[in-house]
């Protein structure tokens, strides 16, 4: 079960992702980035901090956005996750990727 | 000591599926990240049975059985009669690959190859069984 609240903050999109995302709940995850890239937005972050657990299904959302971000000059940064999801990020290499911080005010400057 | 759990094909299931991996793990003190890895590699095996092999109906139900011996390796039996999602027999995909083709899948053989130490396949009464195999370490060290 996963919640994501979505605020802006100066021309950036901050969606906060709290709770687990599994192969049951990782479309809520691609609808949000979805409406946010929908929306022009070019700087992205996304708040893991109460995220506690994302499998590779969550995983493959991020993933997915990569190369369409790249075409469109969208920057994402993640940021906050406890040791055990950024683990999961480290497995399969994606923390090489994607931006990763560990803070929000990293993050922001990592957007710059 | 055995766990065993019996979990029909919804993906809703997957959380407390995960939360019975997580406690029976936590039971006999296995490291907190390696409960967590271990709990990635079968949330990946057990959502691609759902998905694949019985199409999330949740009338059809698999076994998990955990098996925790002192000094051994834990090893995690799924036990279903339907058919086989074997992954030994796919390679895993090169992550440039999925990026370029913005695929969301294909990460799950990858993750659970780099977790487990063994996965093995086998066949015993009539019921198809994954075998996993994990050595892990106990405790805060």
């Amino acid at each position: 079960m996963i919640h994501i609240k979505r605020l802006q903050e100066d021309g950036t999109d901050v969606v906060a992702l709290v709770g687990e995302i599994d192969a049951s709940s990782s479309i809520d995850l691609d609808l949000a980035i979805a409406k946010s890239v929908g929306e022009n937005f070019t700087k992205i972050l996304i708040d893991c901090s109460a995220l506690e657990y994302i499998s590779s299904a969550g995983l493959g959302v991020f993933m997915s956005y990569i190369e369409e971000f790249k075409e469109k000059n969208i920057s994402m940064v993640l940021f906050g996750m406890n040791e055990k999801v950024s683990n999961t990020f480290e497995i399969l290499g994606l923390n090489e990727l994607l931006l990763i911080a560990s803070d929000k005010a990293e993050a922001k400057k990592m957007l710059a | 000591m055995i766990y065993k759990q019996k979990v029909g094909c919804k993906l809703e299931n997957l959380k407390p599926l995960r939360d019975f991996i997580r406690e029976s793990l936590a039971l006999h003190g296995v490291h907190e990240l390696h409960i967590s890895e271990i709990v990635l590699a079968l949330d990946e095996m057990c959502s691609n049975l759902m998905i694949h092999a019985h199409h999330c109906n949740p009338q059809d139900l698999f076994e998990l059985q955990i098996d925790i011996q002192p000094n051994k390796p834990v090893v995690f039996e799924i036990i279903d009669d339907g058919t086989v999602f074997d992954i030994n027999q796919f390679d895993e995909p090169a992550l440039g690959n999925l990026i370029h083709d913005k695929r969301k899948g294909g990460l799950g053989i990858r993750l659970v190859k780099s977790i487990m130490d063994k996965v093995e396949y086998s066949q015993r009464n009539g019921h198809s069984i994954c075998r996993l195999e994990k050595k892990v370490r106990k405790g805060v060290e």
